[in-house]
């Protein structure tokens, strides 16, 4: 951490960037926030370690609009959505200053805490080690750190950043499961299967926007369900599930262009496993169109607004069901 | 506030036999801004036009909803009457409660209830519509013709006769297409390359019509008037201004074991080929492979042999790009694969043939140079036995559920030639029906089967069995006398059922034009604009949109080139004003619009942008109206709604289905 902070005070005094994009201590030692540091001494709060889970490839939309570069720390799976920003021209390669930075998984508190350790002050970022030392204020407490890591880190895609101007720090490729398991899961219930477990998942849902705001491909400037211009915006809810709209009209909204970066699932306070309705899109696109992952590079052209003379017709949809 | 007429037209009893108009008359009157309600039993006549219009002048109506047919049908004509009233057309709106309603409804209560729901939908869009104004766009007085058989060639003499500019697109290395491949024609057996080649010489000749052979459209852009097309030239390897066509090439190529398509495999042409002597240009191309130069680089024995310096090895594909006003597909049939038909032993012997083989062994060019004989001993047959509708007419998925409309001609005039030349050779057709309705026709199969004596047998064979002696067992069923027939056969020939050119479905999906489940072109109207596209500009000849003889063909093609002479005849077309535009201030300039845009018609420009308050340099989306269609794919693509269509706006669409909610 401490070769991050002096390699981002170099480029700051060298006067190569104006300002450094990475993370924070947050309230808590676990919650860690991204922020922007102007100074080397700011830098002194800039912290990396396990729960740097925030992908900060969306701040940069807002950086982009700022006098000269911003140094900008992303993880190898970060790099995906900057792309796809790049891609959409919500951000401007030339504004950023990139170091891919080394990432063997993130961790999760909640996985932390339901191995019932409790009080968590910090955890270790160990190298290449399969337990997890987590300061607590009992002390250090060990757990696997495979148990502890996102869902999202399970599913890795890859120790490899898509783009970068220099790369500091180790990866690990840490994925260990089928990505597409859940979804299958849930393809095989019954249709009355499918609306119950949606229903039980979305009623949870206080549309708090999280989701939504931590998003890097929900970057609209005006979200439709802000926008005045349609009457879907500040309607009051009539039932717990009615949320279930924002959320399949979101899905709707980034197929085809989500990363699959996993913060929304990430961030979601009620714990809902949002991130299933897009790797539901994702695994659809890419059965019907050929493998497709968004945000691998900025020129190949999006799956659903591409038109290839051999794209699949509307009659697939019948002949899946 | 809109004040608004509602109009419920019966159609007759068409749409009053299931839905109770009065009902639907009673129910508009209840819905805010209606000022109007009323039906007329034929509200698209000139009665019932002016009474619109004396609706709009009596009550000052502002926007009006027509329950009636469908808008592809009338929106026009009552556009048309609403602006001689002084309304602005877009202020219409057409609710289809015929094909939407009565004509699927059965129960009258259950028709009306969803009429009414259909009109409150309307309703609903007319408050939100706002007057538009269409504007111009120019036309390209010239016309490409996409296929050079017969349909093509005829489109494209009679549009460059009326004094426009045509090119023809042909994919193979000659202009003629199937007809150049046929013997003999019905009714009439006159020859079909005495009357085919005369027009393939005409059509080359004209000094309006370029064809380009060996060549394929490759991109289509822009929309009716202005098409831009790309079309692929592929390398012939023969220079076609210094080739004198002596055939030289041909004769001294070493590589001969190529399947010759043009005879349809039954026997083999050179490396280097023209497809028939005939051809239009008569100027080989080289297969590139089977040319053993292409495959070894040791060969140029061509190159050599050419006194004309003609052949050149480095020649490359060449794409031009040209601009077009209308659009003619005339792509043509192909006769089905066979592969799922193994009860007829295709393939198994090779005395089993397609008509088509057979026009190709008939015809004095073909590969038997005219000699009737067995493909497998070069013996003259004695019994031949004809199959009918193979693939035709046919209800499980191996072949196609319509009738492919030639064979049962075609069978009649195989029959008769046959019987004519080679009286001693017995010939039998075993068939569903006959279907002989057009000029002649059935005169014609009935001379095959009374002054010939040709052997027609209803019903249907189930098994060709090839004989350890060379003959074939013919296994079929007598349905008239309702017994069991097994007949030896010398030659079998398989009617064998046609289906538009595989490339259609490629070249539709260019045009955007609608193509039906077994890859016909859908006309844009089935009896009253059959040789339309639905797409504005694109226009049908000949089979493609359809099974058809040649006589028929060549009538489409005519039509289809007085659509394309009355349009090319325009200066300027009026253009839809149901354009998209953008919301800057919405806008997040991701692109996503104009990469699904089929038209080109987004570009971006970054700006200065006031969004309330805050000024900021921003990308945003530009339409082009002009080039716009309307189709809506940005609109809907647009994630946070920048993008609406006039007259289709979210608003309106949201207020329909609100509507219909209620």
């Amino acid at each position: 951490m401490q070769e991050l902070i002096n390699r981002a005070k170099s480029l700051l005094e060298s006067g190569e960037v104006s300002r450094v994009l990475g993370w924070r201590k947050g309230e808590t030692d676990w919650d860690v926030e991204p922020a922007f540091f102007n100074s080397a001494e700011e830098l002194s709060e800039f912290i990396y370690n396990g729960f740097c889970g925030a992908n900060l490839s969306k701040y940069m939309i807002e950086a982009s609009k700022l006098e000269g570069k911003t140094l900008v720390f992303l993880k190898p799976c970060d790099t995906y959505s900057f792309n796809q920003l790049c891609k959409e021209h919500r951000v401007d390669r030339e504004k950023a200053y990139i170091i891919g930075v080394g990432c063997k998984g993130k961790l999760k508190i909640e996985n932390i805490d339901a191995a019932g350790i409790l009080e968590v002050r910090g955890a270790g970022y160990p190298d290449a080690s399969e337990i997890l030392t987590v300061k607590t204020l009992y002390g250090d407490r060990e757990v696997s750190y495979k148990s502890a890591m996102l869902e999202r880190c399970h599913v890795c895609k890859g120790k490899e950043h898509m783009v970068y101007d220099e790369r500091m720090g180790e990866s690990a490729d840490t994925s260990d499961a089928d990505r597409f398991a859940e979804v299958a899961k849930i393809e095989a219930m019954s249709p009355e299967e499918k609306f119950a477990f949606f229903q039980s998942e979305l009623s949870k849902c206080i549309r708090c926007n999280a989701c939504r705001n931590v998003c890097p491909a929900c970057s609209c400037r005006k979200c439709v369900f802000d926008s005045t211009k349609f009457d879907s915006a500040q309607k009051a809810n009539t039932t717990s599930f009615e949320e279930k709209m924002f959320h399949i009209i979101r899905a709707f909204h980034v197929a085809g262009r989500c990363t699959d970066c996993g913060e929304c699932s990430r961030v979601c306070p009620q714990g809902i496993p949002l991130h299933l309705f897009n790797r539901k899109f994702i695994k659809d696109i890419n059965a019907l169109y050929g493998d497709y992952q968004a945000g691998a590079d900025t020129d190949s052209k999006g799956p659903l607004t591409d038109f290839r003379l051999d794209d699949c017709e509307p009659s697939i949809v019948t002949k899946r069901g | 506030m809109q004040k608004i007429g509602v109009f419920v037209c019966h159609c007759g009893s068409n749409i009053a036999a299931t839905v109770d108009v009065k009902k639907v008359v009673e129910m508009a009157l209840l819905e805010q801004g209606v000022v109007h309600a009323e039906d007329y039993p034929y509200m698209c006549s000139e009665a019932g036009q002016s009474r619109i219009a004396a609706a709009i002048a009596e009550k000052g109506l502002t926007g009006i909803v027509v329950c009636s047919c469908s808008p592809r049908m009338h929106e026009a004509t009552f556009r048309k009457a609403a602006e001689r009233a002084g309304l602005n057309p877009y202020m219409v709106e057409i609710a289809n409660i015929r094909e939407h309603c009565s004509w699927i409804h059965k129960d009258m209560a259950e028709a009306t209830e969803k009429a009414t729901i259909l009109m409150r939908a309307a309703v609903a869009k007319v408050h939100l519509n706002a007057p538009l104004q269409a504007g111009e766009s120019m036309v390209t007085k010239r016309a490409l013709v996409i296929g050079g058989g017969i349909a093509g060639i005829q489109t494209a003499i009679d549009i460059a006769d009326a004094g426009y500019k045509v090119d023809i697109v042909e994919k193979t290395p000659s202009i003629g297409g199937r007809m150049s491949q046929l013997d003999k024609t019905f009714p009439t057996l006159d020859c079909s390359a005495c009357i085919l080649t005369p027009k393939m010489v005409e059509a080359a000749a004209h000094e309006n019509i370029t064809i380009h052979t060996y060549s394929e459209v490759e991109k289509v852009s822009g929309f009716v008037g202005n098409f831009t097309v790309d079309i692929r030239k592929k390398a012939r390897y023969v220079d076609i201004a210094k080739c004198t066509g002596c055939g030289v090439c041909q004769e001294k190529c070493p590589s001969k074991k190529i399947p010759n398509e043009f005879n349809r495999g039954l026997n083999n042409r050179s490396a280097i080929y023209t497809p028939f002597a005939q051809a239009i240009p008569n100027v080989p191309v080289i297969d590139t492979t089977a040319c053993i130069k292409f495959k070894t680089g040791k060969c140029g024995v061509c190159e050599k042999v050419c006194q004309a310096g003609a052949i050149n090895y480095k020649q490359q594909d060449e794409i031009i790009t040209e601009n077009y006003g209308a659009i003619v597909v005339a792509t043509g049939f192909d006769t089905i694969k066979l592969d799922q038909y193994g009860e007829y032993a295709y393939g198994q012997s090779k005395d089993v043939i397609t008509s088509l083989e057979l026009e190709r062994v008939m015809n004095a060019a073909g590969p038997t140079k005219g000699h009737l004989e067995r493909l497998s001993d070069g013996k003259a047959p004695k019994e031949i036995v004809f199959i009918q509708c193979v693939g035709s007419r046919c209800s499980d998925d191996r072949g196609k559920p319509y009738c492919s409309k030639i064979c049962c001609m075609y069978t009649a005039k195989h029959a008769m030639l046959i019987r004519d030349k080679y009286p001693d050779t017995n010939v039998t057709v075993f068939y569903i029906d006959v279907r002989t309705p057009g000029k002649n026709f059935d005169e014609f199969y009935r001379r095959a089967v009374e002054d010939y004596g040709v052997n027609y047998i209803k019903g249907q064979v189930g098994k060709v069995i090839p004989q350890p002696d060379g003959s074939l067992l013919v296994q079929g069923v007598d349905l008239l006398d309702q017994k069991q027939i097994l007949k030896k056969a010398d030659m079998v020939v398989l009617a064998t059922a046609i289906e538009p050119n595989t490339d259609v479905r490629k070249i539709a999906t260019m045009l955007t034009a609608s193509i039906d489940t077994n890859n016909f072109l859908t006309e844009a109207h089935p009896k009253l604009r059959p040789v339309e596209s639905p797409t504005a500009g694109v226009f049908l000849s000949g089979v493609c949109q359809g099974p058809k003889d040649i006589p028929e063909t060549v009538a489409q093609a005519g039509a289809a080139a007085v659509k394309v002479i009355g349009l090319l005849a325009k200066d300027k077309l009026k253009t839809n004003p149901c354009t998209a535009q953008s919301d800057e201030l919405l806008c997040n300039g991701c692109s996503q619009c104009a990469n699904v845009c089929p038209y080109g018609a987004i570009t971006y420009e970054t700006k200065l942008i006031n969004d309330h308050g805050i000024r900021e340099d921003r990308r945003v989306a530009v339409v082009n109206s002009a080039l716009c269609q309307g189709c809506g794919a940005c609109t809907v693509t647009c994630p946070s709604g920048a993008m609406d269509l006039k007259g289709f706006s979210n608003r309106q669409i949201l207020a329909e289905v609100d509507a219909i909610c209620r």
